[in-house]
């Protein structure tokens, strides 16, 4: 260290070295990045980036394209029923492996192994077992039942909730691990508690150690939610977004405008929203956890 | 008072509260409680202490319920409970952490296990009532756990065991979390608690201190094994063998190793005379000992010349503590410390007389070290 | 103590009776039996499919195993199967995720750990206010920052390179992973920093000899993480790479999803499965540490 005072620029020079990619990653991919695109969906951009304002034109469009919608419809219903069913689930299966039970490790790596798959791989698979000609559907009517009908990737007015099998399979292993390290930092005085006050053990689930779980929950739903929202692979693989357009998602058809219908004001406009989206989900999470931190234990 | 009856049930004296009959525990070949008795008194106040590891917790959640046992039997009120539900045994329990349910008010603390258990609502309300006013809590009731400081967490999570209306109470280390003047303030509380309700408690501490002011009992445990039960005073007194010797008192116990000569015990060039000491044995033979003197047996001063035996040292070192202080030196080549006034100028390489009572002493086999 | 121990004792004593077969165990090992079973048995569809010929295929059951073992779709998928322009089967693909997957592994942790140690150790001011950008990135869905980059690679000529895609990982792995090392870091004991440094070493030295040879486990998951998510990205892959350069996955959907052709279900099937080796093996080997990468990236920053 020099006797004279460096320069405040030049204090910590290797700390800040270091942090180069970081900052550039954080202000020009990050910020700039997401800054441009916006500004790009208010501009009449086609097959190139153009600067030529057109206002609201490129939502007013999006809003009025069938395929959007659809999308939108599409990411609703999935969304929701994979909010639901993965954390019911999650949570479910985590309790019955807290309850000391043999082959833990087997059950659990058995549940969590999907998740090490890539959606892809997901897709494919799925697409196969519910293949009407060979699947489940198949297999069903050769025990018998001749009229037995279960083709959801070949019939529109379902063909989300096949993929939806497929998320659930695919994601349900992660809320499970989430929610069983939650249960496992319970403090194992408060389940004794309980049973000195005679709680039945699904009643103290309820009224006890769930309310406990808050943040483990919170943590959890942001993860889901941002996952649903990004849905893409899976779709690709198991259905390319059809029969129709009826598996289309937000981020298909940001893709699809983007790289293959050139019009990139459509893509921009429509990512747009999709940030929006999680916005509408993250901001008030950061608020929660970490605004409001004056009255936590 | 509602809570009161429980000295009413007294009456059916010397009925032993708790009974815990050959006890044993095991986690798979770990032994963790050894064919374990204890049977303690109606209205009595017993303190399980040992250093960690030692079982007194897990005898605790034994009696509980919370914790199968392997082998062996608990009654509790005179009623088998061995295979009862926690919830079934007449008991009610205060753990280390607290173990508040943090999302309900504390009213709702104290009322979530009788609202399930069905009691109708003004029972609930007057049993809430009664605990809250003994345990001074009533301002706090509408609030959450996590607004209230570590005392009063405590004092609810002893609520919570209250309005049980139960006979007996087991804590597992409740003042383990406070900061010192906290612990010494609540220690008292419950001592006066006790006093009020002459209900039995089980108190599961690693505190000596604690141990030693609440307790009508304490149980020594070592290594799954009652090592000593009996009063404060003779635990204090009368050690039954050196590793409760040297566990209670602080500053520690000093010890002499030497050995038991025709009615004196030789150490170095020695010789401390032992009459009137009470041997437990009286046809104890002569051989090799240890002899434990406590540092505040020890007199300095005029008072010297008063005890039976007495020694010339030089001081080592000095730690004074403000209300005491404590003289390292050095008799017959083992390490001694003394306890003096806090008002005693003394300093170091000054020469000291010393005396002590050997009645006041105990006195250990070397091999067995068990009291001679 | 009393003389209890002399006398027999009567009435319930010792551990408390429980049946192995009580209703409770029955609903709990059932229940996970079952669903047990409803997670592996995709897994079991794919291999005995690949297992099996076509004509088996298509007279039989998908869940049954086959009745002559076949390894041609192996074969197939790996070396001849189609994917619409060209027919080298999946190796390319393979080779090309190879050499995507270890550089982007080896940046992307060098960067974000040196960044986590900066972070974690050597706070300079406005440190925090990127940090707090950068998690915020992680949640900024991926299409939004899509084209911006197209371009971004394109000035500096790397745009459909494997290099580009190579430094997309980068970027979009350091979030999670430099939240990973930061906390990790935090979590060493200061004293540690202290001393080295009043032993004089300095940023790199400290980092180097004394943050490196303690973190090993920490690398490791990390390593979990970004092997298993760069190799099952699919996105990116056919964003910024061109059609010679593809990863795996993208060659596995053009393979699958090609419409030419009478669809081999086996040769698909044996081809997912190749795909989803690498993953599968780095988690049924890593176990504990997998879930201690997920646990770690769910963690709140």
């Amino acid at each position: 260290m020099s006797s004279t005072r460096p320069n405040q620029l030049f204090r910590n020079k290797s700390s800040k070295i270091a942090a180069i990619p970081m900052i550039v990653t954080a202000l020009f991919v990050f910020v700039g990045g997401t800054i441009w695109t916006v500004v790009y969906s208010f501009t009449k951009s086609g097959l190139l980036p153009r600067l030529q304002w057109v206002g609201l034109d490129q939502y007013e469009r999006l809003w009025a394209t069938r395929k959007w919608l659809v999308a939108i419809e599409n990411l609703a219903i999935y969304g929701l029923c994979m909010l639901v069913l993965v954390f019911v689930i999650g949570f479910i299966l985590a309790a019955l492996i807290d309850q000391k039970i043999r082959f833990e490790d087997t059950i659990r790596t058995v549940i969590l192994y999907p998740y090490a798959l890539s959606f892809v791989v997901t897709g494919l698979v799925w697409q196969w077992i519910l293949n009407p000609e060979f699947g489940v559907q198949n297999v069903v009517r050769g025990w018998g039942w001749k009229s037995f009908t279960f083709d959801p990737l070949y019939n529109a007015d379902i063909a989300i909730y096949g993929v939806l099998i497929a998320g659930i399979w695919q994601g349900s292993g992660l809320v499970m691990v989430l929610m069983l390290a939650g249960l496992r930092g319970i403090d194992q005085d408060v389940w004794k508690a309980s049973r000195v006050d005679g709680i039945p053990t699904w009643k103290a689930y309820i009224f006890i150690i769930i309310p406990m779980m808050r943040p483990v929950f919170v943590t959890t739903l942001v993860i889901v939610v941002t996952g649903i929202v990004k849905i893409y692979d899976l779709i690709v693989a198991q259905t390319g977004g059809g029969p129709g357009i009826s598996t289309e998602v937000p981020a298909k058809y940001v893709y699809d405008m983007m790289f293959q219908a050139n019009n990139l004001g459509q893509g921009f406009a429509a990512s747009t929203m999709m940030l929006v989206t999680v916005a509408l989900i993250v901001i008030p999470w950061t608020i929660l956890e970490f605004g409001g931190s004056k009255h936590r234990d | 008072m509602a809570l009161l009856p429980a000295r009413l049930r007294v009456e059916k004296i010397m009925k032993n509260s708790v009974e815990i009959k050959n006890l044993d525990l095991q986690f798979g070949s770990v032994k963790v409680l050894q064919d374990l008795n204890l049977d303690i008194g109606k209205g009595e106040f017993l303190v399980l202490l040992g250093s960690s590891g030692c079982g007194k917790s897990t005898l605790l959640n034994c009696i509980a319920g919370l914790l199968d046992v392997s082998g062996g039997q608990i009654h509790i009120n005179d009623r088998n409970v061995t295979w009862a539900e926690p919830s079934d045994r007449g008991i009610g329990m205060v753990f280390q952490s607290y173990a508040l349910y943090p999302q309900m008010t504390v009213e709702g603390n104290l009322s979530f296990g009788l609202k399930n258990a069905k009691l109708p609502k003004p029972e609930i309300a007057k049993r809430i009532k009664q605990a809250s006013e003994v345990l001074q809590i009533e301002p706090l009731l509408k609030r959450k756990p996590a607004a209230l400081s570590g005392g009063q967490r405590q004092r609810v999570a002893i609520g919570r065991a209250l309005v049980r209306d139960v006979d007996v109470f087991l804590f597992d280390e409740p003042l383990s979390n406070l900061d010192a003047k906290l612990r010494a303030d609540l220690r008292v509380e419950i001592k006066r608690l006790h006093h009020k309700l002459q209900n039995t408690m089980i108190y599961v501490t690693h505190d000596q201190i604690e141990a030693m002011t609440l307790a009508d009992r304490i149980a020594i445990m070592r290594g799954g094994q009652i090592m000593q039960l009996g009063s404060p005073a003779e635990i204090y007194g009368r050690p039954i063998n050196k590793y409760v010797a040297d566990f209670i008192g602080s500053p520690s116990m000093n010890f002499l190793d030497g050995h038991v000569e025709n009615g004196t015990f030789e150490v170095g060039d020695l010789s401390i005379p032992l009459d009137g000491y009470e041997f437990v044995d009286a046809s104890a033979t002569d051989g090799p000992a240890t002899m434990g003197i406590r540092p505040e047996h020890v007199v300095t001063g005029e008072l010297v010349e008063s005890a039976p035996f007495q020694v010339n040292v030089e001081v080592n070192l000095i730690e004074p503590t403000g209300s005491d202080t404590l003289v390292d030196c050095e008799v017959a080549g083992h390490h001694f410390r003394v306890r003096m006034d806090g008002q005693s100028r003394v300093s170091v390489g000054e020469k000291l007389r010393l005396g002590f009572a050997p009645t006041r002493a105990s006195l250990f086999d070397a091999n067995t070290e068990l009291r001679l | 103590m009393t003389d209890t121990s002399l006398t027999p004792l009567t009435g319930p004593q010792g551990p408390k009776p429980r049946k192995s077969f009580s209703r409770r165990n029955i609903f709990l090992y059932g229940t996970l039996i079952t669903i047990t079973l409803f997670y592996a048995l995709p897994l079991y569809v794919m291999f005995v499919t690949s297992l099996k010929g076509m004509p088996e295929i298509r007279l039989g059951n998908i869940f049954s195993p086959p009745l002559e073992v076949t390894f041609q779709p192996w074969v197939k998928a790996w070396s001849q199967a189609c994917t619409g322009l060209t027919c080298n089967g999946l190796s390319t693909g393979f080779w090309n995720s190879v050499q995507i997957t270890i550089p982007s592994v080896i940046l992307s942790i060098i960067i974000a750990s040196v960044n986590g140690y900066a972070l974690s150790n050597w706070k300079f001011k406005g440190a925090d206010a990127f940090f707090t950008i950068l998690i915020f990135g992680a949640f900024i869905p991926y299409q939004v920052m899509l084209y911006p980059i197209v371009i971004m690679l394109r000035e500096i000529g790397l745009y459909g390179s494997l290099g580009g895609l190579v430094l997309v990982h980068t970027v979009f792995g350091m979030p999670i992973l430099t939240l990973l090392f930061r906390n990790y870091f935090t979590s060493l004991p200061e004293e540690l920093f202290k001393a080295a440094r009043v032993d004089g070493a300095g940023f790199w030295a400290i980092y180097t000899k004394i943050m490196v040879p303690m973190s090993l486990p920490i690398f490791t998951v990390a390593v979990i993480l970004q092997v298993t998510g760069i190799w099952n990205d699919f996105l990116f892959g056919v964003v910024y790479t061109s059609p010679d350069n593809y990863p795996m996955t993208v060659s596995l959907n053009n393979i699958v999803n090609s419409t030419q052709g009478v669809k081999e279900y086996n040769v698909n099937m044996a081809a997912t499965i190749l795909t989803g080796l690498v993953p599968l093996s780095i988690y049924f080997v890593s176990g504990r540490l997998f879930v201690r990468g997920i646990a770690a990236g769910a963690v709140k920053g």
